[in-house]
């Protein structure tokens, strides 16, 4: 690597407000969406990028309601401070949820259970999901999905459209011009769309703080069952194929991002509010996708999901 | 914090991903583990050096082939504000993709190889530029590791290129030239000392000192596309009827008299809103809900401006288009023309003259195989079903383009600029 010289200056944001033209832009977006399509729907995680869709949606149609579902794709393995959350939203703002179980399409016959060490229904969920597209007829999927998460997402359009089979190709995407979204499809077809593309972590974080959003506490420092697996803090739970050598200890974590407890790995963390948690993120040296034991897999594992149909 | 939003452009190979890479590099933005990520993918091309355009060549199709296919956005802030990178494809095939990373930026980054100088796409992409009408060119001179630095090199190309700006650039734009080698970070955020007859900025230096502010859009003729009418009809807001939209151009304030097109309809602005805000005014790009004194009739695609500053009604449009499809344009065939959020039908009246990108020069005959082909540029005429509020893309950007869908496929296969 010898093309390198001394690195001089270290670049970090000293105004760390959120640039609001970004919301701007999401409005507009959720707005075309209410508009350009039949039956759009929420995907909701409970994670912190779809409670931020779940607020622009709130604002782009105040004092109306929010015109779409929402639908979770339940793994099974989430953590129950997330479930607890989502059922508090859903009341809170009157929404109307779906919930469809990866557990079903196993008992169907439909996908098939991974086993050994990295066993984890992540990659399950694609089926799932698409199963619940066609039973809802859903036109739209709107995801909390983020260009600067992965490399294959900073290749996706705003307006993502995916074939009858919910595929993704990265070679035949539509010109995205200006602010001009071109969501017309066929029947069958449906668009999966990203109205936070153009957030960073950072950005979610600080609007978070900004609009005083309620986060679940996961999210927060909290003490926990956790072991080690390669160089990672994983959470202990029934769900986890632990070998022998993999004794759990209870210490202080927290989550930077919410998957399910088989792919989302803890990091060390005393940070109780959300200023704490921006102060960690501006200095933290791994990147949020990280901490995700999913994309670990293989170099193109996103790119492969996403052909297959994830969002 | 402000945002500014940047494109590369340049031929294959000129060094464009490995500039945002290097760049990014530079400023601390890549985190650890995609550093690892890098380096393990290095090895694995079986490289000795670190390739930093895999940060953003993202796609298995684009590491196997070591060209980047579509354009990808990435991020990164300095103390100052953060930036927005469209990185895009250089080859000619993609152009499309190019257009569509170029479309929202207002900087444009062009490189060109220091030994093969100005080629048709560095022409071509430079043409796009500043058919978007982007303001500020950087003509970053990639390379210059393999030129020895020279200078003489550098200012053949800045020569040949200026010739070219005299024929291609509008009068707002400003063109800058820097030397730079992608590969090793000279004059991208360190100063070089290998060119020490360079006195200009550094590439980042030169970033930060362009203005994000975006006056001029606030300054023209207003226009709000309405995109959704909010009606809750609920106890509380019973007759509440709000006009939901992003202000494409200009200020709209409290008490302004507008009128609805194309209706022509004229009331007064009530209020303008955001979630319950009530605001003294909007200025472009807000996405607000504005309500008027009067129940008149606007719909979804209806356009707000104020009285007596109404664009021209047109059926019958004038338009430079940028074509995006594999199947040609032709004169007789109809699409659908999306003018910001509004669609009508459209036919193909006439296709008038093709741009030769290599000799910069107009043929202003009809083309040879009677239609427009893929990333080609042309003057047309077409005629819509109903009429268009639409400015001059000259004067008014946000409300001055529309893309061309096509109705069997619903793909978006062209991109016009009214004349
Ligand atoms: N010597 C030298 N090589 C460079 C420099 N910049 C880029 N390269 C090399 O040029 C090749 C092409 O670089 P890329 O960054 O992929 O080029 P690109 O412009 O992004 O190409 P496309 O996106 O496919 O149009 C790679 O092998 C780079 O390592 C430079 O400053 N000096
Ligand atoms: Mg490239």
């Amino acid at each position: 690597m010898s093309t390198f010289s001394e690195k001089t200056t270290v670049y970090q944001a000293n105004d760390s407000s959120f640039p609001r033209e970004l919301e701007d832009e999401a409005i507009y977006i959720l707005r075309e969406v209410a508009s350009q399509f039949e039956k759009p729907a929420i995907l909701f995680s409970g994670g912190k990028d779809s409670i931020t869709v779940v607020r622009l949606a709130q604002k782009a149609f105040y004092p109306g309601k929010i015109p779409f579902a929402l639908l979770h794709v339940d793994t099974g393995h989430n953590f129950p401070e997330t479930i607890e959350y989502r059922d508090w939203l859903v009341n809170k703002l009157g929404l109307e949820l779906h919930v469809r179980y990866v557990a079903d399409s196993i008992k169907q016959g439909k996908v098939k259970e991974e086993t050994g060490k990295y066993a984890s229904r992540n990659a399950l969920q694609t089926v799932t999901l698409l199963d619940a597209i066609e039973e809802f007829k859903f036109d739209a999927c709107i995801g909390g999905a983020r260009r600067d998460e992965e490399k294959a997402r900073a290749k996706e359009r705003i307006f993502s459209v995916r074939d009858d089979f919910g595929q993704w190709n990265a070679k035949k995407q539509r010109p995205e011009l200006f602010d001009m979204l071109n969501g017309k499809i066929e029947l069958g077809e449906n668009v999966r769309v990203f109205p936070i593309s153009n957030w960073t972590e950072l950005d979610v974080w600080n609007y978070i703080k900004e609009e005083e959003l309620r986060i679940p506490t996961i999210y927060f420092t909290h003490e926990r069952e956790v072991f080690e697996r390669d160089g990672m803090i994983w959470a202990d739970s029934e769900f986890i194929n632990k070998s022998e050598d993999e004794v759990p200890y209870k210490t202080q974590v927290r989550f930077r991002t919410v998957g399910d407890m088989t792919c989302t790995a803890a990091v060390a963390s005393t940070a109780d509010n959300l200023e704490d948690v921006i102060g960690e993120i501006l200095s933290a040296q791994i990147s949020e996708r990280g901490a995700r034991i999913d994309d670990k897999r293989s170099e193109a594992a996103m790119e492969k999901r996403k052909q297959a149909g994830y969002f | 914090m402000d945002i500014l939003r940047i494109a590369t452009a340049g031929s294959v190979d000129d060094g464009k991903s490995t500039l945002i890479g290097r760049l990014l590099y530079e400023t601390n933005s890549i985190t650890k583990d995609k550093i690892e990520a890098l380096e393990t993918a290095s090895k694995r091309k079986g490289l000795d050096f670190l390739d930093l355009s895999l940060l953003t060549d993202g796609l298995i199709a684009e590491r196997e082939q070591g060209i980047t296919i579509d354009v990808a956005h990435i991020y990164f802030s300095t103390p100052h504000r953060k930036y927005i990178i469209a990185d895009t494809p250089g080859h000619f095939e993609y152009t499309r993709n190019m257009v569509t990373g170029a479309s929202n930026t207002s900087v444009s980054i062009i490189l060109i190889d220091a030994r093969n100088g100005v080629v048709e796409q560095t022409k071509r992409h430079f043409y796009i530029s500043s058919m978007l009408r982007i303001k500020n060119i950087i003509v970053a001179v990639n390379k210059m590791d393999l030129v020895a630095y020279n200078q003489e090199k550098f200012e053949a190309i800045k020569t040949e290129l200026l010739e070219i700006a005299e024929q291609v650039s509008f009068k707002e734009q400003t063109l800058q030239f820097i030397p730079i080698s992608s590969l090793y970070g000279e004059n991208l955020v360190r100063k070089s000392e290998e060119t020490p007859w360079y006195e200009g900025a550094t590439l980042l230096e030169t970033l930060e000192n362009f203005s994000t502010q975006n006056l001029e859009l606030s300054t023209i003729q207003a226009r709000f596309p309405v995109q959704h009418v909010v009606r809750p009809k609920t106890e509380e807001y019973h007759d509440y009827r709000g006009y939901a939209g992003k202000i494409a151009s200009g200020t709209f304030l409290i008490g302004d008299l507008v009128e609805a097109l194309p209706s022509g309809q004229i009331s007064k602005i009530k209020t303008i809103e955001k979630f319950g805000t009530q605001l003294e005014s909007g200025n472009a790009k807000d996405s607000i809900v504005i309500t008027l004194e009067d129940n008149i009739d606007v719909s979804r695609g209806n356009m707000l401006v104020k009285v007596g500053e109404q664009p021209e009604s047109r059926k019958e449009i004038i338009a430079k288009i940028c074509w995006l499809d594999s199947q040609m344009l032709t004169v007789g065939k109809t699409y659908l023309l999306q003018h910001g959020i509004n669609r009508v039908k459209a036919k193909i009246t006439n296709i008038s003259s093709v741009i030769d990108i290599k000799n910069m020069s107009l043929s202003n005959e009809a083309p040879v195989d009677g239609g427009l082909k893929l990333n080609e540029i042309g003057w047309i005429s077409l005629k819509t079903a109903s009429p268009i509020f639409a400015d001059k893309y000259e004067e008014n950007p946000a409300n001055g383009s529309f893309i061309l869908i096509d109705e069997s496929g619903n793909s978006t296969v062209g991109v016009g600029f009214v004349e």
